[in-house]
């Protein structure tokens, strides 16, 4: 066994997603920590381009090969299983998004490695690796070892902080080809969301607006944040009742239950129907001017102050 | 057709979840068991595809715990539509997931399935998903995060969505028999009316089938604890300008409208 | 449902050229309902198939008179009215697939006047519970199904924590469990009061109520489960009789005189159907067990307020208790009672019976206004002019509704929701200053 650090890069239109620098930063620390490399695994065809881009690893491994040009659950695993199996490193991180679930259990189940789920951090000591790890939505915090010292580790978006993996190096690039193939699930399209297509319980960012919006033309406001925060307008009930926004952005009993990672609660008192469909949030951030409204009593965080002096600088601050 | 169906019951998040006194698990003596949730869409899109013009028959396989009622989880199925329920194994408590995959494909060595449906996750799932980790055993194609299944005609073929962040979703076509991890159904969980689950609970039979055993996690749990969040907000206050930098800070420490100049 | 229909054509008129009965002659144009004819060419097996359902067979007798089209609130808001349920039902919709199946709120106030007896009580329910077996139940509600049937109330929350509320109180609040010994008065509950913040502030006046009055009472805590009487009016009787079996359960674990419940609903329930399941015991709305002993309250404050009140539909109309709570309201020093153009018997509907508390957003689709809009409007114009109206009410349904519904119709400041027991309890505190 190695103590390298071998961090699975997840790519799409050409660019590295962000959730593989946050791995990638974590990964040199962990390297330091191990006495090994922190090795970025780049899958795809014709992509030793961006191999660059990964220039916080110490080395890049490029598989490529026709079959690897877009993901694909059988085609990764069959390309990963004999690389790990011969590298042999102290741990695997992959990020917990929807393709990165596929390559981790498929790994683990392969190698008969332990897998550490949704993890949330990821240190080394001298009793070898440890996660932490999130389990019954958020509510318990597990700490677990691998019994074998090895594992893989999948990590929950938002762990770690992403510029840390983002610095400019020069890393030794290897390319090999795919030890083997598998096209038993074929790639076809990438589809995007159409704009003005929302559906709320999907969305991890959610901007909620209640009566303490006033005006209908304030929506604006509250939707340009929404943009800027890469997520979607929803509402309390009355919202939708004068039709400021359509009855698919309501949130509550009567409405969508909802459970984003984040809920902005911007001038919604906070009624028990309005909580029902939304108290299952991650996080929740409440602007509300009155500082007894009962919002406050989910919200983790709190504001009180008018909301239209707020939102504004939020967007201008984010980016807006 | 002939679609499998695995489901589980977890613990349910309206009860205050205590930690036990050993520290690594839970405090089962006030738990009340649910079903999982993207279990009962897995189970769903299972009955609409038998329904909606495919044919077959939806089998649904549920690991023989004691903890909650895995007879009521069945019937359950039973009255939402399944053609047949099956209980694996015998087991004092929730397995893990790999041991949960391992009773699963000894359980479908006797059973005929084109296509296999389960939850994407379980909030309960700290060693990974069942449904990869099962796909891998039995040697399948898998795929996650599962928003879309559309049966190709000559039903050697399957077309899924698989769901990734900011709502881009990627088409692939896999060949079957395939495993799925359902992330949701295309209409709500149907309503299991009490009336038919009571007289289901008294009538149906369900089948009983060995399994399981051996696999283990391979993790350790250390110490689970409860993460503080503090009963009431904390409260941010100052200018506008001052409230924003803190509240930009908050959601980029999870990722979220980061800042991060690239 | 495709079996072939017996139609039976009218291919002549057969009207005789003269008859004779008991040597009177009795000629005319009338006699041609002599021969063989079809009431409607329309197929009769949706009406049959409705009438087959145990409560269905009232909806036959509908003969169209239309007298109950003007008393159904859901009538004033939309298209909906119980003479046309059974026209369409006549012209072959079993109703399974429309969306009037929800609408009626089992306020049972065209039953009041209908002449034949027509009985949406017994109707809907059996329909309902025919579209529940089939699947077809609006989301909102199965939601509301799920929860009763898994924490034993419609909100989901943990069943261990049906008697959290009394941390507020003030005043010692005996769980029967723990007592040991018989009482008196088993109080039980209900849902919204338990959970519902607002019905918790309803709740705890009654606590202090009952303490003033010494009054030997106990409540079940994690023991009581939801009445689900709405459930079962929606369609779901097997929740109804599972939840059912499990308060019996705990009624038959103790001792206790009388049950005094919080909730008209449950007060249907318990005095209707729970017989019938095998429990029998005295059955008291809080208001019939506090109207005798009001003399035996002291009031410390005069509370000054026009208040108007709104008869719960199942306490009122559906079970004839219209004095209790108006006796009640009358002893409360400074109350001075007006009564809205809807009142006892034609009482409003708020909207939220027979399941309409969780088909809120599903019945706001095929409605103008909410009922519960329409009632907050005539309570205002009926003491809310000068600011100071008090709209009361006897169910722990009201005071999540009504607030709602004066905020959305922009009285707020011109009108406060209260229940009874937090008026009594208001004048049983000394003057504010
Ligand atoms: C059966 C039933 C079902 C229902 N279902 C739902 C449902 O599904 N979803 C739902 O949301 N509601 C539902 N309701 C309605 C619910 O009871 C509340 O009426 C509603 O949630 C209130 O919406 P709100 O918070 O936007 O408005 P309000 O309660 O009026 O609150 C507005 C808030 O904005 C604040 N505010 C005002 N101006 C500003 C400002 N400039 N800056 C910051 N804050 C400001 C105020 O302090 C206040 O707290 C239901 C009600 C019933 C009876
Ligand atoms: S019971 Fe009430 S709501 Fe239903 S039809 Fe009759 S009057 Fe209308
Ligand atoms: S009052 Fe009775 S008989 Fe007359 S139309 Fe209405 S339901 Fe029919």
């Amino acid at each position: 066994m190695s103590g390298d650090i071998v961090v699975i890069a997840e790519h799409r239109d050409g660019a590295i997603l962000d959730p593989t620098y946050e791995l990638l930063g974590r990964a040199r620390s962990l390297a330091a920590a191990s006495g090994g490399e922190a090795i970025a695994v780049l899958l795809g065809s014709g992509v030793a381009g961006l191999a660059g881009s990964l220039g916080a690893a110490a080395r890049v491994i490029v598989v490529d090969g026709p079959g690897l040009a877009s993901f694909s659950p059988t085609a990764y695993q069959a390309a990963l299983v004999p690389l790990v199996r011969e590298r042999e490193p102290a741990l695997v991180l992959i990020a917990n998004s929807g393709s990165g679930m596929d390559v981790a259990a498929g790994l683990s189940a392969a190698l008969d490695l332990p897998l550490a789920a949704y993890a949330i951090d990821l240190t080394i000591d001298a009793g070898g690796p440890l996660a932490t790890c999130q389990l019954y939505a958020g509510k318990i915090q597990a700490k677990v070892r691998f019994a074998g010292g090895r594992g893989i580790v999948t990590a929950v978006a938002g762990s770690f902080p992403a510029e840390a993996g983002m610095g400019p190096g020069s890393p030794v690039i290897e390319t090999v080809a795919p030890a083997a193939t598998d096209d038993r699930i074929r790639f076809v399209d990438l589809l995007r969301p159409e704009a003005g297509d929302v559906d709320i319980t999907r969305e991890s960012v959610l901007v909620s607006v209640g009566r303490g919006i006033g005006e209908q033309e304030n929506i604006e406001l509250v939707e340009a944040l929404a943009a800027a925060l890469g997520g979607a307008v929803s509402s309390s009930r009355p919202i939708a009742d004068l039709g400021w926004l359509p009855r698919t952005r309501q949130g509550g009993k009567s409405g969508l239950k909802v459970k984003p990672r984040v809920y902005l609660a911007l001038g919604i008192s906070g009624a028990p129907e309005h909580l029902e469909g939304m108290r299952g949030a991650e996080l929740i951030i409440a602007v509300n001017s009155d500082a007894r409204a009962p919002i406050f009593s989910v919200a983790h965080y709190g504001v009180v102050a008018d909301l239209l002096d707020v939102v504004p600088a939020l967007t201008a601050r984010v980016g807006g | 057709m002939d679609y499998v169906v695995l489901l589980k019951q977890v613990p349910d998040l309206a009860e205050e979840l205590e930690i036990d006194a050993d520290g690594t698990g839970l405090d089962r003596e006030w738990l009340s068991f649910v079903a999982s949730e993207w279990d009962e869409y897995a189970l769903e899109e299972a009955l609409l595809l038998r329904d909606q013009g495919h044919g077959g028959t939806v089998t649904c396989l549920a690991l023989g715990v004691e903890t909650g009622d895995v007879d009521e989880l069945l019937a359950t199925c039973l009255a939402r539509g399944a053609d047949r329920v099956i209980k694996v194994g015998s087991f004092e408590a929730p397995p893990d997931s790999h041991t949960a995959a391992a009773a699963f494909a000894d359980a479908l060595a006797h059973v005929h399935y084109d296509l296999i449906l389960t939850g994407v996750q379980a909030i309960d799932d700290l060693d990974g998903q069942v449904g990869p980790l099962l796909a891998t055993r039995l040697d399948l194609p898998h795929v996650s995060v599962v928003t879309h299944i559309a049966l190709a005609h000559h039903h050697t073929t399957v077309t899924v969505h698989q769901e990734y962040a900011g709502g881009i979703v990627a088409e692939f076509e896999a060949t079957l028999p395939a495993v799925l991890g359902v992330q949701t159904s295309r209409e709500t969980p149907r309503y299991a009316p009490v009336s038919r689950i009571r007289q289901l609970m008294k009538t149906a039979t369900i089948e009983a089938m060995a399994g399981g055993g051996g696999a283990g996690s391979g993790l350790v749990i250390e110490a689970m604890a409860i993460p503080e969040t503090g009963s009431t907000a904390e409260m941010i206050s100052g200018n506008p300008q001052a409230i924003a930098e803190r509240i930009a800070a908050i959601l980029s420490e999870r990722g979220i409208g980061t800042a991060v100049a690239r | 449902m495709s079996r072939d229909l017996p139609i039976i054509k009218v291919d002549q008129t057969f009207e005789l050229a003269q008859a004779v009965v008991d040597g009177v002659d009795i000629s005319g144009h009338w006699n041609r309902m002599f021969s063989d004819r079809s009431v409607t060419e329309y197929p009769t097996e949706a009406m049959d198939w409705v009438t087959s359902l145990d409560g269905g067979e009232s909806l036959r007798d509908c003969y169209q008179c239309g007298k109950c089209v003007p008393v159904c609130p859901v009538n004033h808001v939309g298209d909906y009215g119980p003479r046309k349920l059974n026209a369409k039902v006549l012209r072959g919709n079993n109703l399974l697939d429309d969306p009037d199946l929800w609408l009626c709120t089992t306020c049972g106030n065209c039953y009041r006047v209908c002449p034949k007896e027509v009985n949406p009580l017994r109707i809907m329910p059996a329909i309902r519970e025919q579209a529940v077996l089939e699947g077809k139940v609006p989301d909102e509600l199965s939601e509301a199904f799920r929860n009763l049937q898994k924490s034993g109330n419609p909100h989901g929350h943990s069943p261990r924590k049906r008697a959290d509320w009394i941390a507020g109180a003030d005043v010692p609040v005996p769980l029967i469990s723990e007592l040991g010994r018989p009482v008196d008065v088993l109080w039980y509950v209900s849902d919204y009061t338990s959970y519902h913040a607002r019905g918790q502030d309803a709740a705890r006046a009654m606590a202090r109520i009952l303490t003033a009055l010494e009054v030997d009472f106990a409540i079940l805590g994690n023991e009581e489960r939801s009445d689900a009487d709405s459930a079962r009016l929606a369609g779901e009787t097997g929740l109804f009789e599972m939840l059912a079996e499990k308060n019996i359960e705990s009624f038959r674990k103790y001792e206790f005189k009388r049950l005094v419940v919080m909730d008209p609903h449950a007060y249907n329930a318990f005095r209707n159907f729970y017989p019938k399941l095998g429990w029998e015991g005295e059955v008291l709305h809080y208001t019939q067990f506090l109207a005798p002993l009001i003399d035996r309250i002291e009031f410390r404050s005069r509370v000054e307020l026009d208040v108007t009140y709104h008869d719960p539909c199942y306490l009122g109309r559906n079970n004839d208790e219209f004095d209790a709570p108006r006796r009640l309201l009358e002893a409360i020093p400074g109350v001075r009672l007006t009564e809205m153009p809807h009142n006892k018997a034609n009482g409003y509907c708020c909207g939220g019976g027979g399941g309409g508390m969780w088909l809120d957003g599903f019945v706001a689709d095929h409605v103008s206004e909410r009922l519960s809009e329409r009632r907050v409007r005539e309570a205002v114009a009926t003491v809310g002019a000068d600011g100071t109206g008090v709209l009361s009410v006897a169910c722990p349904y009201e005071p999540s509704r009504f607030e709602d519904a004066v905020k959305s119709t922009g009285n707020d400041g011109r009108i406060v929701v209260r229940d009874i027991v937090e008026l009594i309890d208001q004048a049983m505190q000394p003057p504010a200053h």
